[in-house]
């Protein structure tokens, strides 16, 4: 007891037990049920997207880490660079060749993160950065979309046929499968001149279940809002981006829908195509890349909400959440600078208030 | 709670971290033997350090004046047990520095032999001044762990005519339990001290915060208040930090003391259970502040519990009474959240001092620090609504002013934020440095400031001087030329005549 019992530390004396890795594991668990829904629909050229993906965003990353002198493995076991492959790999068309996930996980690892410095540095959303460069670089792979084809039935490919998919292509005999996503059908159909109400009697099947073309985040809409909603209740994220970003697409919907039902998709449509949901509840809710106090949030979230629904009808591309995302990213710092909460003792802008008694 | 209660009456700020608080809590109040040797430092208060009064080789009695106040904001320092003063030096202070500060040592003659005392039958029939003057020279501070001289406080309630007195009950710290066994035990003497206070501030009412947590203290403060309409227990949330001045004055009575602001401003005035349980004994039994109760808790000790002890009494003898399991591996004075890590045990036990922490290994972890992932958990948990991430990462770069612009001086140091990061960032190390570092500035440029004005002074002094010179130096020369003057005019006619 004489001597020195340790160094000098900082209050507090206690701590949470939280870390980045645990957070980042709750995500990727809140992940799973829309994953593996997307994984039976899609069957093997799916998971091994997946697992392509991620395992290139690793390797990106301890690449990176490498070249700085800094231990890879600790890294890592943080989750995130893991996290940013699941949710590029769920972003993706699910029978794309392996090379676009392989590009992709190293574009965002190396480009979409470290370069800025690494977890909690970079100013984009990395998964969103590579989905947009392949997107941009990669048109045809890219928009390549296929009907779901389940796991469990007989003309799904098994698990060779399924590797060879992933790393040659979808041979000739799939062909058949080959479909658009809906946002994709509708606007080809309006720019060919056929008005919604003519073209939406014939879009690629839809099941209210999710069964439907698009990619693994896109058909399984409903898995990803429950897992959304169960990282709210966690207390992981809060309602405003979610909320403020499927607002931000539903009332422009609703509103451009009653007026004119031939020219504008329904807000149900759009709110479950797309990445909409997967970027409501996952991309657009990413700590880094967003604001962090409620009244920014909401203004983040409305404008990823309102740009994507400005992309998608407007614009020239059919799908708008990556692009939304990436343009309020760049907006998150000067938010940030004019939305500051009210601090106890001060009026909103931060002069001292009167003494009342 | 119900489920309603807890979803939307809980305040959105702050942490609730594991309070710990039992089993301590729960065992009776323990008496420590009075050690053979007690060390009183001349500084336990803010303010100005108090002026020995007694020499080497002294006999005092217990209760005897030791130092006296030395300014307007200080306090006296009274002996804790009869003896011999048997020596005046440094001792280590409770700071982590582990630095020396000046204390009296006093060698227990174990006669525990009180000084006469001048106990008030009737405190309400004295002048508001008079029990001011009378709490101030019993030493009484803010033993919620402030320490702010409590008689200074009094006339400052009176002079902006406070209306309503907090009695903070809250002890929001895990661990800890002073408070909750004073409430438990001596319920009376906090209500009667309490109303002593009321009486010298001029308040009309009382509100008595008490964290649910604590339903004893609750049961038997109310029961100790139901003669006196004026006292009111009030039982808030359980939200680490409740104790804190602002975040009471909010809940109870809705008001925000405004920044830049003091609370009496707004008309309330806050005093700790335990200070209000000393003004009784200071006025009703002319006791000065020499004893205190002190949790004694933490995962190394064996015995967890509230002693009563005399101040002065080195941690050591608090922690040999208690019994150590193992060697603990951090000590702290005070809470978890805010208390200050001591460097060993040879530290004495000073009257803000509401605990001491033995913690053990499990409890000393300290996590690796990771990057900050942004994930606002501490702008959520500040109660003051601070970005503590967007200061920390400001202070990080060297960007103090930036810090300042987002209001860093607001910031009440309570350790929410650096509780909740998940990657364990030091944010409140953070801030402490930064405002360490621009408490030095100020002094630097209050310094320079000084030097300048005394260089002008200077400058201005030389050239009047110089004026001075000339002007004399003239004055002497049409002198001499008149004298000159005179004398060949005197010359010039004699010559003449």
């Amino acid at each position: 007891m004489n001597q020195t019992i340790g160094m000098p530390v900082a209050a507090p004396h206690a701590t949470t037990s939280n870390s980045p890795g645990r957070v980042m594991a709750t995500v990727m668990a809140a992940l799973a049920p829309a994953t593996l829904f997307g994984f039976w629909l899609y069957g093997w050229p799916a998971i091994y997207l997946w697992s392509i993906t991620i395992g290139f965003t690793l390797l990106g990353e301890a690449f990176c880490l490498r070249l700085m002198g800094r231990k890879a493995i600790p890294v890592l076991f943080d989750g995130s660079a893991a996290l940013t492959g699941w949710l590029l790999a769920l972003s993706l068309p699910p029978w794309a060749p392996w090379w676009i996930g392989a590009f992709g996980g190293l574009f965002a690892a190396v480009l979409g993160k470290q370069v800025f410095g690494g977890l909690g540095q970079n100013l984009f959303n990395p998964a969103m950065v590579a989905r947009v460069a392949l997107l941009i670089s990669f048109p045809l792979q890219m928009t390549a979309w296929v009907a779901p084809l389940p796991i469990s039935s007989a003309a799904a490919p098994g698990l060779i046929d399924g590797l060879l998919i992933t790393l040659k292509g979808v041979p000739p005999a799939y062909d058949a499968v080959a479909s658009a996503s809906l946002l994709g059908f509708a606007k080809t159909e309006l720019s060919r001149g056929v008005d919604l109400l003519q073209a939406l009697l014939h879009a690629p099947t839809q099941a209210w279940y999710g069964s439907r073309p698009g990619s693994l985040g896109e058909t399984a809409a409903w898995l990803i809002a429950g897992g959304g909603v169960a990282m709210m209740l966690l207390r992981l994220i809060t309602w405003h981006i979610p909320l403020a970003m499927l607002a931000g697409i539903a009332v422009p919907a609703l509103i451009l829908h009653a007026v004119d039902p031939a020219r504008y998709l329904d807000a149900t449509t759009h709110i479950f195509s797309g990445g909409a949901m997967l970027g409501a509840f996952f991309i657009a809710t990413d700590y880094v890349t967003s604001p962090n106090t409620p009244k920014g949030q909401l203004i983040f979230g409305a404008g990823c909400g309102l740009l994507t629904f400005v992309i998608r009808t407007w614009a020239g591309y059919p799908e708008g959440v990556a692009f939304a995302v990436l343009l309020m990213n760049a907006l998150t710092p000067v938010i940030d600078a004019y939305v500051k909460p009210r601090i106890y003792g001060r009026d909103r802008r931060g002069v001292a208030l009167e003494p009342v008694k | 709670m119900g489920f309603i209660d807890r979803f939307f009456k809980q305040p959105r700020w702050g942490v609730h971290p594991d309070d710990n608080k039992r089993p301590a809590a729960d065992v009776p109040l323990r008496v420590l033997p009075p050690p053979a040797r007690v060390y009183l430092p001349l500084h336990q208060h803010v303010g100005g350090a108090a002026r020995p009064v007694v020499l080497v080789g002294q006999k005092v009695l217990k209760g005897q004046l030791l130092a006296a106040a030395q300014g307007n904001i200080s306090a006296p320092i009274h002996a804790s047990v009869s003896g011999i003063v048997s020596a005046i030096g440094e001792v280590t202070a409770p700071h982590p520095s582990g630095l020396g500060f000046a204390a009296i040592t006093i060698d227990n003659d174990f006669a525990d032999n009180w000084i006469a005392t001048d106990p008030v039958a009737d405190p309400f029939a004295l002048a508001p001044e008079e029990i001011a003057r009378r709490t101030g020279l019993a030493g009484v501070v803010g033993l919620g762990g402030a320490t702010f001289p409590a008689a200074v406080k009094f006339a400052l309630g009176k002079r902006l005519a406070v209306t309503t007195l907090i009695v903070n009950g809250g002890e929001c710290e895990p661990y800890l339990s002073s408070d909750d066994r004073i409430m438990r035990d001596h319920a009376d003497q906090v209500i009667d001290g309490a109303r002593i206070v009321m009486h010298a501030i001029g308040a009309r009412e009382a509100l008595v915060g008490i964290e649910d947590n604590k339903p004893e203290a609750i049961a038997a403060m109310t029961l100790a208040a139901a003669p006196f309409p004026e006292v009111k227990i009030r039982p808030v949330p359980a939200r680490y930090p409740m104790g804190s001045d602002k975040q009471l004055i909010q809940t109870l009575t809705g008001k925000e003391v405004p920044a830049d602001a003091r609370a009496a401003e707004v008309g309330v005035l806050v005093h700790n259970v335990s200070t209000c349980a000393a003004v009784h004994q200071a006025i009703r039994l002319g006791q000065p502040l020499v004893e205190r109760i002190v949790t004694v808790n933490g995962g190394a000790v064996a015995h967890p519990g509230n002693l009563f002890a005399p101040l002065g009494t080195l941690v050591d003898d608090l922690l040999a009474f208690c019994e150590l399991k193992e060697k603990p591996a951090r000590l702290i004075l005070g809470g978890p959240m805010m208390g200050t890590p001591l460097l060993h045990g040879k530290i004495p036990l000073v009257k803000g001092a509401s605990g001491i922490l033995a913690f053990n290994a499990r409890e000393a972890i300290v996590p690796a620090v990771g990057p900050c992932i942004r994930c606002g958990n501490c702008t959520r948990a500040c109660p003051m609504g601070l970005l503590p991430l967007e200061m920390a990462a400001r202070i990080r770069a060297g960007q103090l002013d930036a810090a300042v612009n987002f209001c860093l001086s607001d910031c009440i140091s309570c350790g929410c934020c650096a509780y909740v990061c998940p990657s364990h960032i030091p944010l409140v190390q953070y801030f402490s440095h930064a405002k360490g570092e621009l408490a030095g500035r100020e002094r630097a440029r209050l310094r320079s400031e000084a030097a300048r004005r005394l260089i002008e002074a200077r400058v201005i002094r030389l050239e009047r001087e110089a004026k001075e010179k000339s002007a004399a130096a003239a004055r002497r020369k049409a002198e001499r030329a008149a004298a000159k003057a005179k004398a060949a005019a005197e010359q010039a006619q004699g010559e003449t005549a």
